[in-house]
């Protein structure tokens, strides 16, 4: 089986190169059915791709420790949720995981590409298929899981234990599915610039992929956002971590891309920013994959060890960023002028977003790369660290946040700026209340806080009046409003929901970061403690056995005005046999969208013990305004028009029933 | 892949303090308020030298202990902030800063934001007014402006 899949992935990276060439040719000398080997290739490639990957999960699965990749990262007490998902726990498996998904994207274009035309979608396929080559070949070449061991040993060396979560299940892939995503929209956008011809109808068959992708990406940071949160023990939801940055920057190019998208596809301008962003979504994503895989930056991780992978990884990014800017350069200038439009316009409001968002890129990726920079020219080693870029990343969003609510009330081509700023008086009113209500109740001393908390105010009911406008609000009676709210296209809905998730993560970025209480004591059994005006009781250190591991529970109980018990919340300190490895499970308690975090230190004996316990008001808002924002790229992917395969093809029987 | 690297340094900082402790612990908290504030908000600015991307206020590390007892001593001996923030730069270097200081070595790095954003504008809103001023009707020439007066009848 394991030989199966080595040799299917070979084979895969064969059938890479024909797509890469064949449908290239094709499409230049005008050969259909040179074209079509594009789609069969693709599909094809999937599958085999499909059967590799299934290869090595089958090995996890047996613990064949025959294979190094499963004896480096398994172990065969290890539960089976967890030897599946150590499949992508590696680097290895995660860049099988990675093509994979490039695959399968490519396959969709195949599949569902049917009505884009045919030279589009042959060199799409292409451009994919060279990604895929480059992607496959550096697998083979550095990184192939499917390398054996003789003779086998008896039993593996089990998982890093912080990996053995739920958390690895759900967050790799999500992210992949993003960051891979975007190669669509690359493979597109470099296609476009082969041909030499880019139209709204370009933008309309891009946009669904690059939604998407979003949508991944979104849930993919979020994800791995809270999984952090509750896994490390800390309670710290975002750390500006280099490879953090890199999976942060290509979201905001390709929010920006997502944007830029709906003016070309309207209006037919903003040809070149969306053709740009396109390149540096994509581009920014294989930096992403270069940083974590390299070792360059100064953070810690285990996929740091080979050289040769990072060099090899390099050249991939300097034949994809620099051909892509190359071909850019010098295609660009033959695009057509699209749809020209004021500087107060909805198209206006949509340069500055980009322009805002790609300001924010750019810190961030400064930010990231300062460092090495330095340290290269001088030789000074200098530190760039979350104050810095809560300062710097915080000052461009602001500006940004403060307009979003006005962009979608601006009308296409010529907007009306007070208008617009009249019909947003209740969303200011509202957000004016919030803050001075922030000042009185709280805190009069915060201003920042109460801002914040205007802000996301301001963003929220911003977002409900361009839904509550478009359907009519103040101008039509309730009957009327009704049917048509629910006559609004679904995109108008996608727009406002994001916007509202932007909103409600701001709201519980404000509550957790400003208003969190704190308490760090030593606790005896049955000591009580109050956070917050919450009573919490520590009942004491009891000891427990896992599959693979043993613990150390601190039990606690939330107690009511009463001093009954409410709910009982488990702390407990980790150990890990086969690799010596301690880790942290904190404690975590739900009240409404605030959260109790409770984290365990180290016993001081007679059963007392170091304990540390948060009160996060709001904090989960951070990750459900995610959810609401990829509620909204998906309400918006529902759209009619953009529909994956929108614009339909004429069906065959309608059209023969019609002659 | 941000999170697995995330989690690969927690590991390893766990795995350089032998046993996990907490960040802050209880016998650090000092008994003032106001100085114990002053102590965690300049902890957060100081970098945990052993554990990369860590400030000294969220790391186990035995180092960051030691930094952060540090911290608190000068607070308690009366220095300022700045003060507190200088000595320790003169002992461990600018590396452990987390918000790097405003120099000339570090001015592109403050200036991006700032150049980025002007200078994106600047430039859109003079290809914006180029692309206006391509849309004027340039001038008739003579041939044009004689056809133009024989087909209105005008004679000048």
């Amino acid at each position: 089986m394991v030989e199966t899949g080595h040799f299917a992935l070979v084979l895969a990276l064969t059938l890479a190169l024909v797509q890469s060439v064949v449908p290239l040719y094709g499409a230049r000398v005008g050969d259909t059915r040179l074209m079509q080997i594009g789609g069969t290739a693709a599909v094809t490639g999937f599958a085999l791709t499909l059967l590799s990957f299934a290869a090595l999960t089958v090995a996890y699965a047996q613990s064949d420790f025959s294979v190094a990749n499963v004896w480096e990262n398994s172990h065969s007490a290890k539960p089976m949720l967890f030897k599946i998902t150590g499949v992508w726990g590696n680097h290895e498996g995660s860049m099988l995981l990675w093509v994979l998904i490039l695959t399968f994207f490519g396959a969709l274009v195949a599949a569902f590409g049917g009505n884009l035309p045919p030279t589009l979608r042959a060199n799409v396929l292409a451009v994919q298929g060279w990604i895929g080559t480059a992607f496959l070949l550096f697998i083979l070449a550095t990184s192939n899981p499917f390398l054996r061991l003789s003779p086998a040993p008896f039993e593996g060396q089990d998982l890093n234990p912080i990996l053995q979560d739920i958390g690895l299940a759900i967050h790799p892939p999500l992210l992949y599915l993003g960051y891979v995503g975007f190669s669509i929209s690359f493979s597109f956008a470099v296609a476009a610039l082969i041909e030499g011809r880019i139209d709204a109808a370009w933008a309309r068959w891009v946009r669904p992929w690059t939604l998407a992708a979003w949508i991944f990406l979104t849930g993919g940071i979020a994800m791995g956002s809270y999984w952090a949160y509750y896994e490390l023990g800390w309670g710290g939801f975002w750390f500006w971590d280099p490879v953090e940055n890199a999976s942060f920057m290509p979201w905001l190019a390709g929010t920006a891309l997502l944007h830029s998208a709906i003016v070309m596809e309207k209006r037919s301008a903003l040809k070149i920013w969306t053709l740009l962003l396109a390149i540096m979504t994509f581009s920014l994503s294989l930096l992403g994959t270069f940083l974590v895989r390299s070792g360059v930056l100064t953070s810690v991780h285990a996929f740091a060890t080979d050289p040769s992978r990072g060099i090899f990884i390099l050249c991939i990014l300097m034949l994809f960023i620099g051909g892509s800017l190359a071909l850019f350069a010098f295609r660009a200038s033959s695009l057509t002028q699209g749809g020209i439009f004021q500087p107060i316009s909805r198209e206006g409001a949509l340069v500055l977003n980009n322009l805002f968002l790609t300001t924010a890129t750019a810190t961030v990726l400064i930010g990231t790369l300062y460092p090495l920079l330095v340290e290269a020219i001088s030789g000074d080693k200098i530190s760039v660290g979350a104050p810095f870029f809560n300062l710097t990343f915080g000052a461009v969003m602001l500006p940004l946040l403060l307009v979003v609510p006005l962009g979608p009330l601006l009308a296409w081509k010529r907007g009306d700026a007070l208008a617009a700023g009249q019909r947003l008086m209740a969303a200011a009113g509202a957000a004016l209340f919030a803050m001075i209500c922030t000042m009185i109740v709280v805190d009069g001393e915060t201003v920042l806080a109460a801002v914040g908390i205007g802000l996301a105010v301001w963003l929220i009911i911003g977002a409900l009046t361009d839904l509550a406008l478009k359907a009519g609000l103040g101008s039509v009676d309730a009957n009327v409003l009704w049917r048509r709210l629910r006559g609004l296209p679904r995109s108008v809905f996608g727009t406002s929901l994001a916007h509202l998730g932007l909103g409600v993560t701001t709201l519980g970025l404000v509550g957790a970061l400003s208003f969190q209480t704190e308490a760090i004591l030593v606790m005896k059994p049955k000591q009580v403690v109050e956070v917050a005006g919450n009573a919490i009781r520590f009942e004491g250190l009891r000891p427990f056995r896992g599959p693979n591991f043993t613990e150390d529970q601190g039990i606690f109980t939330l107690l009511n005005e009463a001093a009954a018990p409410v709910a009982e919340i488990v702390s407990a300190k980790r150990f890990y046999p086969v690799r010596q490895m301690p880790t942290t499970e904190a404690g975590i308690k739900t009240l409404w969208f605030s959260q109790l975090y409770i984290s365990l230190g180290d016993e001081t004996g007679a059963g007392a013990a170091v304990v540390r316990i948060w009160y996060k008001p709001m904090v989960t808002l951070i990750w459900l305004g995610a959810l609401v924002m990829m509620a909204g790229g998906t309400a918006s992917l529902m759209d009619r028009r953009l529909r994956v395969g929108a614009p339909a093809r004429r069906k065959p029987g309608k059209a023969a029933a019609a002659a | 892949m941000s999170r697995l690297a995330h989690l690969f340094l927690a590991l390893c900082l766990v795995a350089l303090t032998a046993q996990p402790v907490f960040a802050v612990k209880p016998d650090e908290v000092l008994a003032n308020p106001a100085l114990e504030a002053r102590a965690r908000s300049l902890s957060e600015h100081l970098r945990c030298m052993v554990c990369q991307n860590q400030s000294i206020d969220e790391s186990d590390a035995e180092l960051a202990r030691d930094l952060r007892v540090l911290v608190r001593e000068r607070l308690v001996a009366g220095d300022t902030d700045d003060q507190v923030m200088d000595y320790i730069v003169s002992r461990y270097g600018e590396f452990v800063l987390l918000k790097p200081r405003f120099n000339l070595r570090n001015g592109l790095l403050w200036a991006a934001p700032v150049i980025f954003l002007l200078g994106g504008g600047f430039f859109m809103l003079t290809a914006l007014r180029r692309r206006k001023a391509g849309l004027q009707p340039e001038a008739l020439t003579d041939e044009e402006q004689a056809a133009l007066n024989k087909i209105v009848g005008r004679d000048d």
